[in-house]
């Protein structure tokens, strides 16, 4: 953690915060040390790190631009940093090949900010897709709709087995690929602006089976988000990412009454 | 006054564009090389390669044959007059054979499918691309590359020869139509002065020709759509420069051809 502009917000060192340390004293899933990454001259992460303890949830917010969907990019080895350590579940993202990371990434569910839900395939076809290359953690199954139909019923959406993603609303589709996300029942799950474009109402379904899903499985997740509602709702600790570092952190409540401008600017309606 | 300086030239628009030209050549270079690495390697998508041949090929077919048939048509209702007044129009199906396949057929299924299939490539991976929908493969553990790519590439590279074929059967019979009704030429007669007319030196180089023009066309479309940019606007942008980039490219390709096909048989 960059201690200096910890001190500098403020929100160090607080009974609070040193509760919240205790309770995540618990293995870290994730470790990110020193991470930088550019984009030609533009540094996008500047020496970034954070760690994520087993059932735990982070919401990471910045500004638009600020690098928070790299920074999840660079966890599932989307993007490779240009320095730093990253460290899932005990192994370095960098050293593996392309079989253990794939592996790897069995354990890691990723939900894209727009979906990303495949066009050319039924919502079946889809939940089905992740299944493909994980036969063996799924205990070779020869028929996948007993799986497929506990995730859709998890997102409430069973009837929609033999739609297209084109027949389906917003909401509905963040919800699909949520259920895509858990069909392989992945220890941490990544979101990547989970409620943009979505209405308060919609968003806060999703932000409701979030928090289902996280007790229901146990997972530990990283939130990218702009959505200071979903934040409060969901965090547990939260990390603001400016200039490319961890530029404060600490629980909802101690950040939200924090006097620092770029803090505040936040929280600010 | 202008600038002649080093500096001023490097900063020119169309220093600029030369070497994005040359940049692009290099991408492409190692994208194909990157091909032929994924290409035998497992796992193998057999049912996505086949869902693409059906694709591009069975869906093809229509525009592929209505094509052919109007050339084969045209090109024998314009030569007629002419062959008639240097009193050869016996030498009609050896002429349309001959040319259609040969050149006509093969540039011209490469080009109706340097239009269809090259754009829809273009247009579909940029699209997938910029809704993270390539990502979206490559976390659930699926190497897009070769889902989508290597598929797409095999898929065009082995239907464009059957479409060629099929295009220039159907040609042909449009050729026989326009005999037999103005020049009351028997099919069969036509059919077999083609046939009689035709060897394996006009066969064998077209059908190679036509395995390189499906290559092309796979190659730039993917590699278009794959590296797509810019957001919706970038979708618009693959799929044009992968219809025009793939139409230069098989104009080479068949020089090329020519080329190589003069040493081996002379033509």
């Amino acid at each position: 953690m960059n201690s200096k502009h910890m001190e500098k917000t403020g929100i160090v060192a607080t009974k609070e915060t040193q509760n919240l340390e205790s309770k995540t004293n618990g293995k870290a899933v994730i470790r990110i040390k020193d991470v930088c990454k550019s984009f030609g001259d533009n540094k996008v992460l500047n020496g970034f790190n954070m760690e994520l303890y087993e059932g735990e949830n982070v919401v990471v917010m910045g500004k638009s631009g600020s690098g928070k969907s790299v920074m999840i990019k660079c966890l599932v080895g989307l993007l490779a940093p240009d320095s730093g350590y990253i460290e899932v579940m005990g192994k370095e993202i960098s050293t593996l090949d392309r079989q253990t990371l794939d592996e790897l990434r069995s354990d890691i569910g990723f939900l894209f900010q727009g979906s990303a839900l495949y066009d050319s395939m039924t919502v079946r076809e889809n939940l089905e897709f992740p299944m493909r290359r994980h036969k063996e953690k799924l205990g070779y199954v020869s028929d996948t709709t007993s799986l497929v139909l506990e995730a859709l019923e998890n997102v409430g959406l069973a009837h929609t087995m033999d739609l297209m993603p084109t027949e389906l609303s917003g909401g509905m589709k963040r919800r699909i690929a949520l259920a895509r996300t858990l069909i392989l029942k992945p220890k941490i799950i990544l979101y990547d602006e989970p409620t943009s474009g979505l209405d308060p109402i919609t968003a806060k379904e999703i932000i409701e089976l979030m928090r289902s899903i996280q007790n229901k499985y146990g997972t530990s997740s990283i939130i990218i988000t702009h959505d200071v509602d979903c934040a409060r709702v969901i965090s547990e600790r939260m990390i603001l990412l400016v200039d490319g570092i961890n530029y404060a952190e600490g629980t909802y409540a101690q950040l939200s009454v924090s006097k620092d401008p770029k803090v505040d600017a936040f929280f600010k309606k | 006054m202008s600038d002649s300086s080093p500096n001023a030239l490097v900063k020119s628009k169309t220093f600029r564009r030369i070497k994005h030209f040359f940049v692009q050549i290099g991408d492409l270079s190692y994208f194909a090389g990157r091909f032929f690495k994924e290409v035998f390697s497992p796992p193998f998508e057999f049912r996505e390669l086949l869902r693409q041949c059906y694709q591009m090929g069975v869906l093809s077919l229509f525009l592929v044959g209505l094509t052919g048939f109007i050339i084969g048509l045209v090109l024998t209702l314009q030569s007629r007059p002419t062959l008639i007044e240097f009193g050869a129009v016996s030498w009609m199906p050896n002429m349309v054979g001959i040319s259609i396949v040969r050149e006509i057929g093969p540039v011209i299924t490469a080009l109706i499918c340097a239009g269809r299939i090259a754009s829809g490539i273009g247009a579909e991976l940029g699209s997938m691309r910029v809704t993270e929908q390539i990502d979206a493969m490559e976390v659930s553990g699926t190497n897009p590359f070769k889902y989508l790519v290597v598929t797409r590439i095999l898929a065009t590279t082995l239907m464009l020869p059957l479409l060629v074929v099929f295009g220039d059967l159907i040609a042909l019979y449009g050729s026989a139509l326009v005999e037999n009704i103005k020049g009351n030429v028997s099919f069969q007669l036509y059919f077999n002065t083609v046939f009689d007319a035709l060897n394996w030196g006009d066969l064998i180089p077209a059908t190679i020709k036509s395995f390189f023009f499906g290559f092309v066309i796979g190659l730039v479309g993917c590699f278009k759509g794959y590296y797509s940019t810019k957001g919706t606007a970038g979708v618009g942008i693959a799929a044009n420069t992968a219809v025009v980039m793939a139409s230069l490219f098989l104009f080479i390709v068949d020089f090329i051809a020519v080329f190589v096909t003069d040493i081996f048989y002379e033509l």
